[in-house]
């Protein structure tokens, strides 16, 4: 592949350890539109970011054109000609349309910005991107996440990539725009501009795309030109063979009549385009499982129940009582008491400078206290409770949470929320980044607590988990349930072609 | 969906556009108050008193807009107030070669708090206390007594009105020419605040390096994304603020024709530049506000304490009042919080 435009060699990168990409070879080459695919976490953003400058990789060697390079930063990859199109998008929301476009190399006039000149490149490139309607001036923070895609795509033409990489650039637009966006490609692939396109969505890559390469758990597996295989087959590709880890034995499936009155009933909620009318239910002593691809509205519909988001929509019946708690607090006094395990465990779930005991006590202060004060005795009482109920492997409760490794730190999490001993759990992808023994503790500690009665909602960006784990699986795609899978029918095939929204059977 | 100009610029400022109409109300109604409301002398006497804590406000601003705090501003203003009762008197020649000496310790002072926070990577905040400490330090070795001696027509000329400007130097016909009339009764000290604003403030918010410093108060992350010179924006706002701070320093030591290493004052003129900044629309999270609306906060700041040599109020009442007023004018950008849909974006 003499005619590639970029090319990998061997490329590896390492995060603390664990592997993010393992000697990878890859080439693209200009004049192509050229899609990534794989799960989440098999190595994509890795690669582009390494590719864009964010990342310098740990072995291996790039070559731009033939030659050897190796970007230091962004701004050094942007100046070779590769421009990235970040999923995080990279506008600045206090600046106007015009500066953002202009943001690193703007027209200058005696050595100032010139804003008139400015708002007319602007505009030139808003109207490339078929948006007029935006005006140069308006701040980035007034416009809605469609339009901002549409200008973070005006702000890459700018800088005249032959490059040009998409990072899910369509996840947030309209139909019209995905339009747009579609003659873009076949303008830019006709002048010999390169474009790495990254997409959930079938449909698009099959539209767009001319070569295809699947990426599974760091590793380059294959490249093959559209139409060598069918949405089965890369379905299968982005799968892999890999034996999951060992999951506690699920009870027989009950029947749907048997089951009672939910314990968590959700009708139509939706909120701010994000969630549009879920419906959900969740029973005692069951492991409910939201599955699809990343920001499909699962960390959401989450909050959502924990009270955390503003003018929600929809119904929501909490132990036959109706109503969204208010807030966290009133999540966790209600009468059925609802617990969330967040996202991030570093911001939200953890004070990572305070002592394991005192994050453990963070929110059952009223079960230890006697009048306003914190009864030393019940404290330390639960402290060993939790730190026992969880095998947290702690020097001394009164170390700083950071000093636990991040398995032990989600125990941390965990048991501050089982202190309060809530009806309902909700978990946000809660084995991230922790290490396989740790996984399968938390596994058995979810089935233990749904043998008890507790409801649970779980979501998970592992498929392997929800298979493993879930007696119900739920699978999300653009805030809406797409699918309800059930015991044998939770299979890895099912859930990723559902994320994907597309029909397996069909194919 | 174009709007016009005049009501964008209202709806993407509206922190700086009730300022302007809070400042002037006040004013106003200050002035139809005064028995001399609305004459030259009182206006030069507003404006001297004004002028440096204006000129600190916009100190201020830099580090408020990359989302920090600066605690050496009135520092720095102490420190170059001294410096510059020593250095500013003499010939012509030597005259402004004080002046320029002076700005330039300042601004090489702020260098040296945009070096200690890029490169020791320590917040702003501490940083500042820590070096704001040093800078008094050093102007108490300068000047460990108050006193010096700045040279008494620069003084006269620079805190009256422009025809004693003209007349002091004998030009443009002593102040009578017809074409300086129309401005004659501007005091100086306006003059001068609104000639740095333009030659300094301006040229700084419209290059790279000021748009990257909003970039950075704004969203940090993307900032980087962008390719933009991080590094270099944050230690060029500091170096401005430093520079602004000895615009203060030397105006206080024109106007005073001394120098004083007062710990007090320093203290109370940096923490005033932190409500001034705050009043003039400019974000404490930053990416969002001017230097135009903090000159603006600083004169807000300055007329309520005016009105207490007018009104038959006791003077013990006077903190009092001014922190309920202050309270009420900064609890209007608390109003954004009402709309935000995700609670956890409140933390962030």
């Amino acid at each position: 592949m003499t005619d590639a435009i970029v090319e990998y060699r061997g490329i590896s990168k390492y995060f603390a350890g664990i592997r993010a990409l393992e000697n990878v070879d890859f080439a693209c080459k200009s004049g192509t539109v050229h899609a990534i695919l794989g799960e989440n976490g098999a190595g994509k953003s890795t690669l582009i970011k390494i590719m864009s400058g964010v990342f310098q990789p740990d072995s291996g060697e790039m070559l731009l054109g033939g030659k050897p390079v190796s970007f230091a930063t962004p701004q050094a990859a942007n100046e070779a000609g590769i421009v990235c199109m970040f999923q995080e998008l990279s506008l600045v929301p206090d600046l106007s349309v015009a500066d953002n476009i202009s943001i690193s190399s703007p027209p200058r006039r005696f050595g100032l910005i010139d804003r008139r000149a400015q708002v007319r490149r602007a505009e030139e490139l808003l109207a490339r991107v078929r948006c007029e309607d935006v005006d140069p001036n308006a701040m980035v923070r007034e416009l809605s996440l469609s339009r901002r895609q549409m200008v973070e795509i005006a702000k890459a033409l700018g800088k005249a990539p032959k490059v040009l990489i998409l990072d899910e650039a369509t996840s947030a637009l309209t139909a019209r725009d995905v339009r747009t966006v579609y003659d873009l490609l076949a303008e830019l692939k006709d002048s010999g501009v390169a474009s790495l396109f990254i997409s959930h969505r079938m449909h698009e890559v099959e539209a767009l795309c001319d070569t295809l390469s699947v990426f599974r758990n760091g590793q380059h597996i294959e490249t093959f030109a559209k139409g060598a295989k069918s949405e089965r087959e890369i379905v299968q590709l982005m799968i892999g063979r890999d034996v999951e880890a060992q999951f506690p034995p699920k009870p027989k499936p009950v029947a749907p009549e048997e089951l009672g009155d939910p314990l968590l009933k959700v009708r139509g909620l939706s909120w701010q385009n994000r969630l549009n009318g879920i419906e959900l239910t969740v029973h005692r002593g069951e492991i409910v499982g939201l599955g699809g691809l990343d920001g499909q509205g699962q960390k959401e519909l989450l909050l959502a129940l924990f009270g955390v988001l503003r003018d929600v929509e929809g119904e929501v019946v909490i132990g036959g009582r109706k109503g969204i708690p208010s807030s966290p607090a009133a999540a966790k006094t209600a009468a059925t008491k609802v617990a969330l395990v967040p996202e991030d465990r570093k911001t939200e779930g953890l004070m990572l400078g305070m002592p394991i005991a005192d994050n453990l006590l963070a929110s059952s202060f009223q079960r230890i206290s006697r009048g306003p004060f914190i009864d030393p005795a019940l404290s330390r009482q639960a402290i060993e409770d939790g730190i026992s109920r969880l095998q947290i492997k702690a020097g001394s409760a009164s170390d700083p949470v950071m000093t636990l490794s991040g398995g032990n730190q989600q125990k941390v999490v965990i048991a501050k929320w089982l202190m309060i001993d809530p009806d309902i759990i909700l978990l946000t992808d809660p084995t991230r980044g922790i290490d396989v023994g740790t996984k399968q503790e938390i596994y058995r500690l979810m089935r233990d607590l749904a043998n008890q009665g507790k409801a649970i909602l779980f979501y998970s960006s592992d498929y392997a988990e929800l298979i493993g784990c879930c007696d119900r699986v739920s699978v999300l795609y653009s805030g809406r349930i797409v699918a309800e899978k059930q015991g044998d029918d939770i299979t890895e095939e099912s859930l990723v072609a559902a994320s994907l929204n597309i029909d397996v059977e069909a194919a | 969906m174009r709007q016009g100009r005049l009501t964008r610029w209202f709806f993407q400022n509206v922190g700086l556009a009730s300022a302007l109409l809070l400042f002037a109300v006040l004013f106003f109604s200050y002035n139809m108050m005064h028995p001399r409301g609305f004459s030259a002398a009182v206006a030069v006497q507003n404006a001297n008193e004004t002028a440096a804590i204006a000129f600190l406000a916009m100190a201020q601003t830099l580090p408020v807009l990359l989302g920090g705090l600066d605690l050496s501003v009135g520092a720095v203003m102490t420190l170059t107030n001294c410096i510059a009762s020593e250095l500013v008197n003499g010939s012509p020649a030597q005259i402004l070669l004080g002046v320029v000496a002076t700005l330039l310790s300042g601004a090489a002072f702020g260098l040296m708090n945009g070096l200690i926070v890029v490169y020791g990577r320590i917040q702003p905040i501490i940083a500042t206390l820590a070096t704001g400490a040093i800078a008094i330090g050093l102007a108490l070795l300068v000047r460990p007594k108050p006193g010096g001696a700045v040279d008494g027509d620069l003084g006269w000329a620079l805190t009256n009105s422009v025809w004693d400007f003209a007349d002091t130097y004998g030009i443009a016909g002593g102040g009578d020419a017809w074409w300086i009339r129309p401005f004659a009764d501007i005091p100086v000290p306006v003059i001068i605040v609104l000639l740095v604003t333009i030659l300094v403030w301006v040229p700084f918010r419209r290059s790279v390096t000021g748009r990257t410093v909003y970039a950075i108060g704004s969203a940090e992350g993307a900032a980087f994304m962008s390719g933009l010179p991080i590094d270099r924006a944050k230690i060029a706002a500091f170096t401005l603020g430093g520079f602004f701070a000895a615009c203060g320093g030397l105006y206080l030591a024109i106007q005073t024709s001394s120098g004083n290493a007062d710990i007090q004052q320093a203290g109370a003129y940096t923490l005033n530049s932190i409500a001034a900044v705050v009043l003039g629309g400019t974000s404490l999270l930053g990416g969002v506000g001017s230097a135009v609306g903090s000159l603006i906060g600083a004169g807000i700041l300055r007329v309520i304490s005016f009105y207490f040599r007018i009104l038959d109020i006791d003077p013990l009442l006077q903190p009092l009042i001014e922190g309920v007023v202050l309270l009420v004018a900064v609890s209007f950008g608390a109003i954004r919080t009402l709309r935000v849909k995700n609670k956890l974006d409140l933390f962030r």
